[in-house]
C-alpha cells in the first residue's frame, strides 16, 4: 500500500483535531482533540520513517508518546482543579489572564 | 619690585575680606596704609626709571608661567614703561587719596571694612591691567576691575536701585569684555602669541583686514569699559555707588582703561586706518552725547557722570588720531583724573553736609557754609572748563588742535565737534557750580523729608528736615585740597615744553600735528567758546533764580534727562528683542522638539493600546493565532522552496 495514503490520513486527523480545539468549549474535548493532533503527527512520523527506510521517525514517535503521557497527567490535573474552583469545564470561562 | 606693587593692595583685599569682624576697627587703616605703600613703591620705581636713558626705560619682570603649554605660552609677566608708570602713579596716588577720604565718608557705615577690602581689590586689579605684559594678563585685570566695580556700585545692595545699577554695569561691560576676548583670540590665531612686543612688532607682516577686525574688537572692549556710545548707558546708573567709588573708579581710573587699551595697542590701530576713523567717530559722538546729558541732569553726580563720559570721549577721539594724539589722550586722562576725582569728592562732601541730597535744585548758596569744598570744587571746575593756565586748558586745547590737524574735511568736523564740546562743557559745569554754591538757599524752605523715605546712606546724621550744611572733616577735605593742587598745576607741569609728550614718546610714538590754522587761533577759539558757554549758563542759572522743581523743559532737555533715550532704545531693541527671541525659541522648542518626542511616545502608546485588544483571555483565540501563524510560516517555507 502506498505510504502516502497514511500521510493523507494523518493530515485528515490533524485537521479534525485542530478544528476541534478551535470550535469546542469543553476542556476535556479540547484536550482529546489535542491528543488527536499529537497522534496524527505520530502517524505521519512513522509513515515518513517507512518511506525513508530509517528508524528516526519511529524513535521520535516514542518520545512524543512519552511527552503526551506526561502532558495528559498535568493537563487533566489542571482541568480537575479548574472544575473544582469554577464548577465549569469551559475553556471560555477561564479568561482571567487578560488586560 | 613690580610684583610687590600689586601684591600690597591684593594682600589688603585678602586680609580685609577674609579677616572677619575682628578687623572692623582697624580695617580702614590697613587698607589705606597698603594703598599708600603701593604708591610709595610706584614712586620709587618712577625715580628708578628717571635715572635711566629715555630708550632704556622698559623693565619686564617675568614672575612665572601661568599656562605653560606647548604652543600656548601664558606668562605672568609685568612690564613697566613710561606709559604704565604714568598709570601706576595716577591709580595709586588718586587711589590713596580716595582711601583717606573714604575714612571720613564711610565713617558711619558698619560695612566699612568690606568697602576698603573692595577698594584694595580694585587697586590690585587695575594695577594688573596696566602692568601686564601680555593681553591675557591684561584681560585678567580687565575682568578684575569689572568685578570690583560691580561690587562697589552695588555696595548699598539693600537699595534696589543700587543692586540694579550694579547688575546693569556688569552686563553692559560683558558686551565689551566679549570684544576683548575675541580680539585676544584673533591675536593668538594671527600672531601665535599675545605678549605685547611680538604682537605689536608683528603688525607689519599682517593683512589690514585682520588688523581692522582686531582693532574694532579692541574698540568694542574700550567702549564697554570706558562708557562710550553705544555702551555708555551703565555709567549714569553707576552713580548709585558711594561717592568715593564714583570718584576713583567711574571718573579717574577704571573708565580710562579703554583709552589705555587703545594707546597700548597703538601699533595695531596705526595699521588699520578704518578702525581709527571709527575710534574718532565714537569719541566725537560720545563727547557730545555726554555733554548734552550732563546739561540736563539735576542729580549732581549724574551731571558729573555725563561730564566724565564726555571727557573720555575727548581721550578716545585723541587716541583715534594716531601718533599725533596718543600722548595728548594720556595727558588729558591724567589731568582729568585729578580734576574729576576732585569734583566728585567735592560733590560727596556737599552730599555729606546736605543729608545725602543729590538734587542740585535743592542746593544753592552753599559757598559760605562749605568754604573748603567750594574752593576745591571751584578749582576743579576751572580746570575742567579749560580756564587758561589750569590743567584742563593745556590738555584739552592740545586735543582740539590735534583733531583739527587730522586734516581734510574729517579734521574740520572732528575739530569742530571738539570745540563745540568744550563750549557745552563750560555750560554744564557752570550750571552745576551756580546751582550748588550760588543763588538763593533753596534748601531752607524744603518740605520735611517724609518718614517712610529710607535712610539711604548711613552717613546721614540728621533725620531729614531742613539740612544744616557744614564743612566736612579734615580727613575728607585734605584729599580734596591735594587733588585741587593737581588740577591747577598738573597741566602746566606736563604741557609746558612738551615734557609729558617727550616722556611718553618712546612708547606711544609721537608726531607733530599741523592744524590748518595756527595753533594760537585754535586756543583763542577754545577760550572764546568756553566764555560763551559760561555766559550762557550764567544768563540761565545765575541771573534768574533756579526753580526748586524742574520745569518741563524743551524737547531736547527732556530727551537729555532720559539719557537721550538710550535706555529706552536698549529696552525696545535689546530687551524686547531678546524676549521675542527667547519666546520664539521656546515656541519652537515646545512645538517642534517636544512635538517630535511626544508624538513618537503617543504613537507607540496608541499602537500598543490597539495591540492589547488581541490579548482577550480566550485560549481558543490564541490557538487561532497560533494556527494562523504556523500556516503562514509553512506557506512561506513552501513558497521559498518553490522559488
Amino acid at each position: 500500500m502506498n505510504p502516502v495514503n497514511y500521510l493523507y490520513l494523518a493530515a485528515l486527523l490533524f485537521t479534525i483535531g485542530a478544528t476541534g480545539v478551535l470550535v469546542r468549549r469543553n476542556a476535556i474535548v479540547v484536550f482529546m482533540c489535542i491528543e488527536l493532533m499529537l497522534n496524527a503527527c505520530n502517524l505521519s512520523l512513522i509513515a515518513f520513517s517507512r518511506m525513508h527506510g530509517n528508524l528516526d521517525g519511529q524513535i521520535i514517535a516514542f518520545f512524543t508518546m512519552v511527552v503526551a503521557a506526561a502532558e495528559v497527567v498535568v493537563g487533566l490535573a489542571i482541568i480537575v482543579s479548574l472544575f473544582r474552583t469554577r464548577h465549569s469545564a469551559s475553556v471560555d470561562d477561564a479568561r482571567l489572564m487578560k488586560l | 619690585m613690580i610684583a610687590l606693587l600689586i601684591a600690597a593692595p591684593l594682600l589688603g583685599a585678602a586680609v580685609l575680606l577674609c579677616g572677619g569682624r575682628r578687623l572692623d576697627r582697624a580695617g580702614h587703616w590697613i587698607g589705606t596704609a597698603l594703598a599708600a605703600l603701593s604708591f610709595v613703591l610706584g614712586a620709587v620705581l618712577f625715580a628708578g626709571l628717571l635715572g635711566r636713558g629715555a630708550e632704556d626705560r622698559t623693565l619686564v619682570q617675568h614672575l612665572y608661567s601661568w599656562i605653560p603649554v606647548e604652543g600656548f605660552q601664558a606668562d605672568v609677566a609685568f612690564r613697566l614703561d613710561q606709559l604704565s608708570i604714568t598709570f601706576v602713579l595716577l591709580i595709586t596716588g588718586v587711589g590713596s587719596l580716595i582711601h583717606v577720604y573714604s575714612i571720613g565718608y564711610m565713617e558711619h557705615d558698619e560695612r566699612r571694612r568690606r568697602f576698603f577690602g573692595y577698594l584694595n581689590l580694585f587697586l590690585a586689579a587695575m594695577l594688573i591691567l596696566v602692568l601686564a605684559d601680555n593681553y591675557l594678563l591684561l584681560y585678567l585685570g580687565w575682568e578684575g576691575v569689572g568685578l570690583a566695580s560691580y561690587l562697589l556700585i552695588g555696595f548699598w545692595q539693600h537699595k534696589p536701585s543700587a543692586a540694579t545699577a550694579a547688575k546693569k554695569a556688569f552686563l553692559v561691560n560683558r558686551v565689551g569684555d566679549m570684544g576683548l576676548s575675541i580680539a585676544i583670540m584673533l591675536m593668538f590665531t594671527t600672531f601665535g602669541t599675545f605678549a605685547f612686543t611680538p604682537v605689536l612688532d608683528g603688525v607689519g607682516k599682517t593683512g589690514e583686514g585682520t588688523l581692522t577686525a582686531i582693532a574694532l574688537m579692541l574698540l568694542l572692549a574700550a567702549c564697554g569699559k570706558s562708557a562710550q556710545v553705544p555702551l555708555q548707558s551703565w555709567l549714569g546708573d553707576a552713580m548709585e555707588g558711594p561717592t568715593p567709588v564714583s570718584a576713583l573708579i567711574h571718573a579717574a581710573t577704571m573708565v580710562t582703561a579703554g583709552v589705555y587699551l587703545i594707546v597700548r595697542s597703538g601699533a595695531i590701530f596705526n595699521a588699520a586706518p578704518d578702525a581709527q576713523l571709527v575710534v574718532t567717530i565714537v569719541g566725537a559722538v560720545t563727547l557730545l552725547f555726554g555733554a548734552i546729558v550732563g546739561c540736563a541732569k539735576d542729580d549732581i553726580k549724574k551731571a558729573l557722570a555725563g561730564s566724565t563720559m564726555s571727557q573720555i570721549g575727548y581721550m578716545v577721539l585723541a587716541a583715534g588720531l594716531g601718533p599725533i594724539g596718543y600722548a595728548f589722550a594720556i595727558m588729558h586722562l591724567v589731568t582729568h583724573g585729578f580734576f574729576k576725582a576732585g569734583l566728585f569728592l567735592g560733590a560727596g562732601s556737599v552730599m555729606h553736609g546736605m543729608n545725602d541730597e543729590v538734587d542740585m535744585r535743592k542746593y544753592g548758596g552753599l559757598r559760605t557754609y562749605m568754604p573748603v569744598t567750594f574752593v576745591t570744587f571751584g578749582l576743579g571746575y576751572l580746570a575742567i572748563i579749560g580756564f587758561p593756565g589750569l590743567s584742563g586748558f593745556f590738555s584739552k586745547d592740545l586735543i582740539i588742535e590735534a583733531a583739527f590737524a587730522k586734516g581734510g574735511t574729517q579734521g574740520w568736523i572732528l575739530g569742530g565737534v571738539a570745540l563745540l564740546g568744550a563750549g557745552i562743557t563750560a555750560f554744564y559745569m557752570t550750571r552745576v557750580m551756580l546751582m550748588t554754591f550760588f543763588g538763593e538757599e533753596r534748601w531752607r524752605n524744603l518740605p520735611a523729608a517724609s518718614p517712610d523715605q529710607p535712610d539711604v546712606e548711613p552717613a546721614a546724621d540728621h533725620g531729614g528736615g531742613v539740612p544744616h550744611p557744614h564743612e566736612s572733616p579734615k580727613v575728607m577735605t585734605v584729599p580734596m585740597i591735594v587733588l585741587a593742587f593737581g588740577s591747577v598745576f598738573a597741566g602746566a607741569f606736563f604741557g609746558i615744553g612738551e615734557r609729558f609728550v617727550h616722556w611718553l614718546e618712546p612708547v606711544t610714538s609721537f608726531a607733530h600735528g599741523h592744524p590748518p590754522v595756527a595753533a594760537w587761533v585754535v586756543t583763542v577759539a577754545t577760550v572764546t567758546v568756553m566764555v560763551l558757554g559760561v555766559g550762557l549758563a550764567w544768563a540761565q542759572y545765575g541771573r534768574r533764580p533756579v526753580p526748586a522743581v524742574a520745569p518741563r523743559g524743551s524737547l531736547l532737555t527732556r530727551a537729555a534727562r532720559r539719557d537721550l533715550y538710550q535706555d529706552d532704545f536698549n529696552h525696545v531693541v535689546l530687551v524686547r528683542g531678546g524676549e521675542h527671541l527667547t519666546r520664539s525659541l521656546v515656541y519652537v522648542d515646545h512645538t517642534l522638539v517636544d512635538g517630535v518626542v511626544n508624538g513618537t511616545a503617543a504613537g507607540v502608546g496608541g499602537l500598543s493600546a490597539r495591540m492589547r485588544r488581541l490579548q482577550n483571555g480566550f485560549a481558543r483565540s490564541y490557538a487561532v493565532s497560533m494556527f494562523g501563524g504556523t500556516a503562514l510560516l509553512v506557506a512561506a517555507t513552501l513558497l521559498m522552496r518553490a522559488v
